[in-house]
C-alpha cells in the first residue's frame, strides 16, 4: 500500500516536473492566433476597423474585443474566413461599412506641392518625393487604403478603380454555353 | 517498331478534318491593315519601340520583349504605323489590349536579315535570336521557345515534336507537315542541338497518313539520325503534352512535375518550323498556317500575316452568311473571337465560321447525376464531377485538394456529359478565381512586410533620436561637472547669485522704462476719468479682499 503510494507520488512528480520544464523550455512566444488572423487581413493598413493597422485589429480579435466584420477590404470572404478560423458566426457587415472597389490612390502631379505630409500618412511607403518636391504613388505597392487623402492641403490626391483588363480578367462563373461539335 | 503506350480517358470527336485538307496551303494576301497585339505570348506584354507615324520595314521589331519571361513582336510587313492603342484581341475575355496598327504599303520591303552559323554560335545566343525573333510554342500555348531550350536544369533524354494536331477541324499542323516537313526537321535538329537530347519522336495521329508519309520521307532523305516518325492511334487530346508524351515514350509525368524534370520536352511542328527560319535565315515570326473552316464555302488553310484582321481573312474562304460567331482554335477548346476587327496572332490556329446549324445551341445543363462519364475520359486522370461540385459551390481549396490545376481544359468531360454541363467554364472559373486569390495573397503579404519594416524604421528613428538628446545631455552635465571640479563651491555660488541680481536689475530697469505709453499726453478729463477708474478698482480689490477674510472662519 505504502509502496504504491510513493510510485505514485513519484511518477507525479517526474510529470509535473516534465510538463513544467517544456512549459518554460517550449513557451510560444507571442499569440500563434494574432498571426493567423493577421494572415486573413487584407493587409491595406487601412484603419477602417478602429485599429492603427491590421496587426492591432488581429490582436483586438484574437483578444475578443471587437467583431470581425470590420474589415471592407476583406470582403465578406474575409468575414468567412475568420469566422471559420475563430469558429464563431458569420457576421454581415454593418452599416456604412460595405467593401468597396480596388482602387489605388493617383497624385496629380501638376496640384501638388511637395509638402510630405501624404508620405508620412502612407502606411506602406508607396510614396515617393522629398519636400518641395512632386510626389508620386507607386501604384503596384499601394493599398489603396485612403489614409493619404485626408492630410493632403490641396486634394490633389484622387483614388482611382483598378478596372478590369486583361490580366486580371477573370472567368465568371458559368453561364456561358461551351461550344461542341455537332455530331 | 516502337512500342506506342495508352494514356487514361479521351473521346473521338467526329474530326472533320477533310474540309480544310483538299488545297494546299494559300498565300492570303496583304491585308489593307494590320493589327498587331503586343502581347501574343505567354509573360510580360512586348513594349512598344516604335512611334506612330513611323514607316516600318517587315521583319522589325515593333516590340521590345520585357523582363525574363516574354517575347518579341514584329512589322509584318512594310508599312506605316498609324496607331498604337487599345483594341480589341482574341481573347477570351473579350476586352481590350495594347496593339500597333500598321497600314501596308504594298511594296513588302524587308529588313535586312541574316541567317546564324549554326555551328559556331553559342546556344546562349541562337535562345537570345529566338527571343528577338518573336518565337513562342504555335501548338496554341505560346509559350516563348528561348526559355523551353534552356536546358541548364535538367539532362534531357528525349524530344519529342507534336504533330498530332487532335483537335477537330483544325488541319494546319497536317499541311504544313505535308509541304514543309524538311524544314520542320532542320528546326527539330536545331532543338535538339539546344536541348542536348538523344533521340527525336515525332508522334503524329493516324488519320493524317499524307502527313506520316512525308515526314517519314524527309527524315531518310536527309539521313536525320535518332529520330522517328510516329504514327499514333487518333484519339483526343493525344495532341497534350503531357498525353504525347506518354504515348510515345511510356513516360507519365506526375501532377505538378514538369516533362523536363523527366528528361523529355515537346515542341509543336509549326514552332520547330519557325525555329528553323528564324536561325537559319533570320527570319523573325511574321506569318503562320491558320485553317480556315467551318461555315465557309472553301475551307482552307492559308499562311496570314500576324495581325490580318479576321473578316479579311474568313472573306478569302468565302464566309457564308449565317455565320453567326467565329471561333478561334478548335471546337473543344476554341474561343469565341468578340469582333471581327481582332488581329490574327501568334496563337490563332484554326478559325470556325460557326452557324445555328453547324454548331447547335447546347441543350440547357441538367443536374449532375454522378454517372463519372467524365472521370473515365478524363485524360489527367481526375475526378471531373468532384472537380464541378466543389467549383460550383466556391470551395477552391477542396478543388485545388483534388488536383483542379492538372486539368488540361480539353474539354472531353463536357464534350461526354449527358446533363449537358459546361464543366471545362467551371474549372476555368476555379483557376481564374484561385488565381485572383493567390495574387491579392502576393499584394497582402508585399503590404504586410513594408508595414512592419516602415514601423521598425519608425521606432529605430524615434530610439536614435532619444540616444542623440541622452547623449547630449550627458555631454552638458559632463561639462558642467568639469567647471565644477575646475573652481572652487564658493565662487560657483557667489558668480550665480552675482548673476541673478544682475538679472534682477535688469528686469527691474526694463519694467521702469516700459510703462505705458498711452498715458503721456492726455488731456486732464482723460487724467481724471483714469484716476476714477482706478479708484473704483481698488475698491472692488478692498472688496475682494474682506469677502476672502469672511469666507475664511466658515471654512474652518
Amino acid at each position: 500500500m505504502i509502496s504504491a503510494l510513493w510510485v505514485m507520488i513519484g511518477i507525479s512528480l517526474l510529470l509535473g516536473a516534465v510538463l513544467g520544464y517544456s512549459s518554460i523550455k517550449f513557451k510560444v512566444e507571442g499569440n500563434p492566433l494574432v498571426e493567423k488572423i493577421d494572415a486573413v487581413l487584407p493587409q491595406t493598413q487601412c484603419g477602417q476597423c478602429g485599429y492603427p493597422g491590421c496587426k492591432p485589429y488581429a490582436e483586438a480579435i484574437a483578444k475578443g474585443e471587437t467583431s470581425i466584420n470590420k474589415c471592407p477590404p476583406g470582403g465578406e470572404e474575409g468575414i468567412q474566413k475568420l469566422a471559420d478560423l475563430l469558429g464563431v458566426e458569420f457576421q454581415p457587415f454593418g452599416e456604412g461599412a460595405a467593401p468597396k472597389g480596388k482602387a489605388v490612390a493617383f497624385i496629380d502631379e501638376q496640384t501638388c506641392i511637395g509638402c510630405t505630409l501624404c508620405i508620412q500618412a502612407c502606411p506602406v511607403d508607396a510614396i515617393v518625393g522629398a519636400a518641395k518636391q512632386m510626389h508620386t504613388i507607386i501604384a503596384s505597392e499601394c493599398t489603396g487604403c485612403e489614409l493619404c487623402l485626408p492630410p493632403c492641403p490641396v486634394d490633389c490626391i484622387t483614388m482611382q478603380a483598378i478596372g478590369e483588363n486583361i490580366t486580371n480578367w477573370k472567368w465568371r462563373h458559368p453561364v456561358i454555353i461551351p461550344i461542341k461539335a455537332a455530331a | 517498331m516502337r512500342k506506342l503506350f495508352s494514356f487514361h480517358g479521351g473521346v473521338h470527336p467526329p474530326t472533320h478534318k477533310d474540309e480544310s485538307t483538299r488545297s494546299p496551303i494559300a498565300q492570303a494576301p496583304l491585308p489593307s491593315k494590320l493589327v498587331i497585339p503586343l502581347s501574343q505570348h505567354v509573360g510580360n506584354r512586348a513594349v512598344p519601340i516604335v512611334q506612330v507615324g513611323e514607316r516600318v520595314l517587315k521583319g522589325q521589331q515593333i516590340g521590345r520583349p520585357e523582363g525574363k519571361l516574354s517575347s518579341a513582336v514584329h512589322a509584318s510587313t512594310s508599312g506605316t504605323v498609324t496607331a498604337i492603342d487599345m483594341q480589341l484581341v482574341a481573347h477570351h475575355s473579350g476586352l481590350p489590349d495594347l496593339c500597333v496598327t500598321i497600314i501596308p504599303d504594298g511594296k513588302d520591303e524587308w529588313i535586312t536579315h541574316a541567317g546564324m552559323d549554326l555551328k559556331n554560335t553559342p546556344h546562349s545566343e541562337l535562345r537570345k535570336q529566338l527571343r528577338n525573333a518573336g518565337v513562342v510554342g504555335l501548338g496554341g500555348a505560346v509559350f516563348p521557345s528561348d526559355q523551353k531550350t534552356d536546358a541548364h536544369h535538367h539532362q534531357i533524354k528525349t524530344l519529342v515534336i507534336n504533330g498530332a494536331e487532335c483537335e477537330p477541324y483544325i488541319t494546319c499542323d497536317d499541311l504544313l507537315m505535308r509541304e514543309r516537313a524538311a524544314d520542320i526537321l532542320h528546326g527539330a535538329e536545331i532543338l535538339r542541338e539546344l536541348l542536348h537530347a538523344e533521340e527525336v519522336l515525332i508522334g503524329i495521329e493516324d488519320n493524317k497518313p499524307e502527313a506520316v508519309a512525308a515526314m517519314q520521307f524527309a527524315v531518310e532523305q536527309d539521313k536525320h539520325d535518332k529520330m522517328e516518325v510516329l504514327s499514333i492511334p487518333t484519339m483526343y487530346p493525344s495532341g497534350g503534352a503531357k498525353q504525347l508524351i506518354r504515348i510515345l515514350t511510356g513516360i507519365e509525368v506526375a501532377a505538378g512535375v514538369r516533362s523536363t524534370e523527366m528528361g523529355v520536352q515537346c515542341f509543336n511542328v509549326a514552332t520547330a518550323y519557325c525555329v528553323w527560319r528564324a536561325l537559319a535565315h533570320g527570319e523573325p515570326l511574321l506569318s503562320r498556317i491558320v485553317t480556315v473552316t467551318g461555315n465557309v464555302t472553301d475551307a482552307q488553310n492559308f499562311d496570314v500575316l500576324i495581325g490580318t484582321p479576321l473578316d479579311e481573312l474568313v472573306a478569302l474562304a468565302g464566309s457564308k452568311p449565317d455565320t453567326d460567331r467565329h471561333i478561334m482554335g478548335g471546337p473543344m477548346m476554341g474561343v469565341d473571337l468578340p469582333a471581327g476587327t481582332v488581329g490574327i496572332t501568334k496563337a490563332t490556329n484554326c478559325i470556325i465560321e460557326s452557324s445555328p446549324k453547324l454548331f447547335p445551341p447546347q441543350a440547357p445543363a441538367l443536374p449532375c447525376i454522378r454517372c463519372t462519364r467524365c472521370a473515365d475520359v478524363c485524360p489527367a486522370e481526375l475526378q471531373p464531377q468532384d472537380l464541378y461540385w466543389f467549383a460550383k459551390s466556391n470551395n477552391f481549396g477542396k478543388t485545388q485538394e483534388f488536383h483542379l490545376f492538372d486539368c488540361i481544359e480539353c474539354g472531353a468531360c463536357a464534350y461526354v456529359c449527358p446533363s449537358n454541363i459546361p464543366l471545362v467554364q467551371y474549372y476555368r472559373y476555379a483557376k481564374s478565381e484561385i488565381h485572383e486569390r493567390e495574387r491579392d495573397k502576393k499584394a497582402a503579404d508585399l503590404a504586410r512586410e513594408r508595414h512592419e519594416y516602415r514601423q521598425l524604421r519608425i521606432e529605430r528613428d524615434k530610439q536614435e533620436k532619444a540616444e542623440k538628446l541622452a547623449q547630449k545631455e550627458r555631454e552638458a552635465a559632463a561639462k558642467a561637472a568639469q567647471a565644477a571640479a575646475a573652481a572652487p563651491v564658493a565662487t560657483q555660488n557667489d558668480a550665480q547669485q552675482k548673476l541673478i541680481e544682475e538679472a534682477i536689475a535688469r528686469a527691474q530697469t526694463q519694467a521702469a522704462v516700459a510703462h505705458p505709453q498711452n498715458t503721456e499726453a492726455l488731456t486732464p478729463e482723460q487724467s481724471a476719468e483714469i484716476a476714477a477708474i482706478e479708484a473704483r478698482r481698488a475698491k472692488i480689490r478692498e472688496m475682494a479682499t474682506d469677502a476672502g477674510a469672511d469666507d475664511e472662519p466658515h471654512k474652518q
